[in-house]
C-alpha cells in the first residue's frame, strides 16, 4: 500500500482492480517491442505496424493474405486437406491433441494457407503460414499445400508469393516433416523451368526447415524489418560456439548485408512493392497485356513513409 | 581391437576381456586351453545374438553413432577404387566435414559424396564433427553438377549430426546452401543414390540426401531432429531422449515401415563397426544393383519417377 493510499480516507478509496476490468478487451494492445499503448482499430489500419516504432507485429496468415490480396476474385486451395498422425506421436502431450488446441485456437486445420487472387489486378497465387498454428511449423499438409498452390501458378502461368512465418519442420511427423523441404523445394523447380516469378517474403521468424527449403529460393528474397531468419536457432549456435552472438545477428537487416536477401519491404508497402516487382518480372510473357496497375485506391498510398 | 562397447553390451564386454586374458595365458604359457577360449567365444555370439535381436530405438541411435562405425573414407576405401578427391566450393572455402571425388565402383565410374567424421580428437575437430559449413553443400553441388555434365552417377553417403550451428555458417548463408541443393538435386540429369551410413541429422543430411534411391544401413538412422533436440524442446529434458528417439520412429526398420526406403543393408552381428569389410561388401553389392536398374532407365523416366517420388512424400487426408 502506498503512502497515499494510507493517507486517504476509506471512503474515496477506488477499486483499481474492478474498474481496470470496465475497459472493454481487445481495445487496446501493446507493442512488444516500445510498449507504446496503442488503439487496434488504429493498428490495424496501419498493417499491425506499431506507429511509434515501426514494430512488425506477427499476424496471422488469413489476415495476411486479407492485407496482401484484393478484395474480389479470391479462392482458396487446398482448404480440404487435412493433417493425420501417420507415426500416433506423443510426447507429454499428443500430437493429435497438439493439432486439436491448434485448429481451436486458430480456426486453420494446419499451419499454412493458400489462395488464388489478385494483386492490383494482377492473378497471383499466395501462400502464408500461420505462426500461431504450432510454431507454423511444416509437416506434411504445409508441403502439400504449398505444392497445390504451385501447381495452381503453373497451370493459370501467374506469379507465386509466399510468405514464411515457421520455427521449422514439425518434429512430430519426424521423416514426414523433413522431406517436405525436399517436396516443397521439387515443386519450386518447375516455377522455374516455367520462367513464373516466386517470390519468397519472409517475416518474424522464419527458421530451420523452412528457412533452409521454399523460403530460401525466390527469385527474389525479401524481408520484413527486423525479421529473425536463420538455420540453427541463436540459442542453439549461442551453446554451441559458446561466445555471445553478435548484435542484430539473423535479422532481415544482417541477412541483406551478407547478400542472402534482395531486400526489406516495410509492410504498409508490400502491395506497391510486389504488384510492381512482378509487373516487371512478367512483363515478357503477355506483351502490352497487363500496363502497371494504376486504378487503385489511395488506401495503400496512405502508408507511403 | 578396441570396440568400445556401449554400455549395455557390457556383458558382451566382460566376456571379451576374459577371453582376451586366456589367450594372453595361452601365449605364455604355451599351455592348451582352446577349447575353453573356443566356448568362451560361442557365449560371446550367443550373448551378443540375444542383445541385439532386442536392440531399443535409442541403443540403435547410440550405434549410429558409435565412434568405431566405417565411415565415408572407410567405405570409399573398401568399395571403390581409383579414388580422386576434389576439394573446395570454388568461392569460399574447402569443407572437410564433406568428401567429394571421382572414384569407381566395380569399374564403373561414379562421383562420392559424403559427410565424414573424425577418429581422434584432433581429426574430429578437422572434420567439424561431420557437421558441414554451407561451403561444403555447395562444393558438393559442384561436383554434384559436374557429375551431371560427364553423365556420372551420383552416390551419397549420409553420416551427420546435422549442418553446422555456428555464426559463420549463417553468416554464409547455411539455410540456402541447403535449400539450393534440395532444388538442385531434384532435378539434376543424372543417377543419384543415397544411404545414410550413420546418422542421418535433419536438413544438413537431406542436403546431400534427394535422389533415386534411399539406402539405410541397418544400424543407422534418420531423422527431422536429433532425440536430444527433441527431448529437451518437447519433455523440456534432454533425459527424455530415449523416448523421443521412439516416439519419432528414427530407425532404419521404422523408417521401411513409414515406406520411405528402398533397402536396408544388414550389417555383420555387433554392427558395423565390428566388421568393415563385410558391412563395405554388403552396401556395395546392394549399390551396384539398385545402379543397374536406374541405368536401365532413360533420363526423362529417371526425372520424371524422382518427383513422383519426391511428391508423393507426405501423410494426410482430404
Amino acid at each position: 500500500m502506498s503512502w497515499l493510499e494510507k493517507l486517504r480516507p476509506s471512503f474515496i478509496k477506488t477499486d483499481t482492480a474492478t474498474k481496470r476490468t470496465t475497459v472493454p478487451e481487445g481495445l487496446w494492445s501493446k507493442c512488444p517491442n516500445c510498449s507504446a499503448i496503442l488503439y487496434n482499430s488504429e493498428l490495424e489500419k496501419n498493417y499491425s505496424v506499431c506507429p511509434k516504432c515501426d514494430h512488425h507485429m506477427r499476424i496471422s496468415a488469413r489476415m495476411r493474405i486479407d492485407m496482401f490480396l484484393d478484395e474480389n476474385n479470391r479462392e482458396e486451395i487446398g482448404k480440404t486437406i487435412k493433417p493425420l498422425d501417420p507415426l500416433k506421436f506423443r510426447d507429454i502431450k499428443k500430437y493429435k491433441e497438439r493439432l486439436v488446441v491448434a485448429q481451436k485456437q486458430t480456426k486453420e486445420n494446419d499451419a499454412l494457407v493458400v489462395m488464388k487472387g489478385r494483386l492490383k489486378g494482377q492473378d497471383i497465387v499466395v501462400a502464408a503460414f500461420d505462426f500461431s498454428f504450432m510454431g507454423g511449423s511444416m509437416g506434411s499438409v504445409v508441403g502439400e499445400r504449398f505444392v497445390r498452390g504451385i501447381n495452381k501458378s503453373l497451370e493459370l502461368g501467374v506469379p507465386f508469393i509466399v510468405f514464411t512465418a515457421s520455427g521449422g519442420a514439425r518434429m512430430q511427423e519426424s521423416l514426414f516433416s523433413l522431406f517436405q523441404m525436399a517436396k516443397t523445394s521439387a515443386a519450386l523447380t518447375k516455377l522455374s523451368e516455367a520462367g513464373i516469378p516466386y517470390i519468397s517474403y519472409m517475416t518474424d521468424p522464419t527458421m530451420g526447415g523452412v528457412s533452409a527449403s521454399l523460403a530460401m529460393l525466390g527469385d527474389i528474397n525479401v524481408a520484413e524489418p527486423n525479421a529473425l531468419i536463420g538455420f540453427a536457432g541463436p540459442r542453439v549456435i549461442e551453446q554451441t560456439v559458446r561466445e555471445k552472438l553478435p548484435e542484430g545477428f539473423q535479422r532481415s537487416e544482417f541477412l541483406q548485408e551478407h547478400g542472402a536477401i534482395d531486400m526489406i519491404i516495410d509492410r504498409r508497402l508490400m502491395r506497391d512493392k510486389i504488384a510492381d516487382i512482378l509487373a516487371i518480372l512478367m512483363a515478357s510473357k503477355a506483351p502490352g497485356a497487363i500496363p502497371a496497375e494504376t486504378a487503385e485506391p489511395a488506401d495503400d498510398a496512405a502508408f507511403a513513409a | 581391437m578396441d570396440l568400445k562397447f556401449l554400455d549395455f553390451e557390457q556383458p558382451i564386454a566382460e566376456l571379451e576381456a576374459k577371453i582376451t586374458e586366456l589367450r594372453n595365458v595361452e601365449f605364455d604359457n604355451s599351455i592348451n586351453i582352446s577349447d575353453a577360449i573356443k566356448q568362451l567365444e560361442d557365449r560371446s555370439r550367443s550373448l551378443t545374438e540375444t542383445i541385439f535381436a532386442e536392440l531399443s530405438d535409442w541403443q540403435i541411435s547410440q550405434l549410429s553413432r558409435h565412434p568405431g562405425r566405417p565411415y565415408t573414407l572407410d567405405y570409399i576405401g573398401l568399395m571403390m577404387t581409383d579414388f580422386h578427391e576434389l576439394h573446395g566450393d570454388r568461392a569460399y572455402a574447402d569443407d572437410p566435414a564433406i568428401i567429394c571425388g571421382l572414384a569407381r565402383l566395380d569399374d564403373q565410374p561414379v562421383v562420392i559424396i559424403g559427410h565424414q567424421k573424425g577418429r581422434d580428437t584432433k581429426e574430429k575437430i578437422y572434420r567439424n564433427f561431420g557437421m558441414p559449413r554451407p561451403e561444403g553443400y555447395r562444393k558438393a553441388l559442384r561436383i554434384m553438377k559436374m557429375a551431371e555434365r560427364f553423365q556420372l552417377p551420383i552416390i551419397c553417403l549420409i553420416d551427420t549430426p546435422g549442418a553446422y550451428p555456428g555464426i559463420g555458417a549463417e553468416e554464409r548463408g547455411q539455410s540456402e546452401a541447403i535449400a539450393r541443393n534440395l532444388f538442385e538435386m531434384a532435378k539434376l540429369k543424372t543417377q543419384i543414390i543415397c544411404t545414410v551410413i550413420g546418422e542421418g541429422g535433419s536438413g544438413g543430411a537431406l542436403a546431400i540426401g534427394v535422389g533415386d534411391r534411399l539406402i539405410m544401413m541397418e544400424y543407422s538412422t534418420y531423422s527431422v531432429i536429433s532425440p536430444e533436440g527433441c527431448a529437451s524442446i518437447l519433455w523440456k529434458s534432454a533425459e527424455k531422449s530415449q523416448l523421443a528417439a521412439e516416439a519419432m520412429g528414427i530407425t532404419s526398420d521404422r523408417i521401411r515401415e513409414q515406406g520411405f526406403l528402398d533397402e536396408v543393408v544388414r550389417e555383420p552381428l555387433g554392427g558395423g563397426h565390428r566388421d568393415f569389410v563385410t558391412t563395405a561388401k554388403n552396401l556395395k553389392e546392394t549399390l551396384l544393383r539398385h545402379l543397374a536398374e536406374l541405368k536401365q532407365q532413360s533420363l526423362d523416366d529417371l526425372l520424371a519417377s524422382r518427383y513422383q517420388r519426391i511428391m508423393n512424400f507426405g501423410v494426410f487426408t482430404e
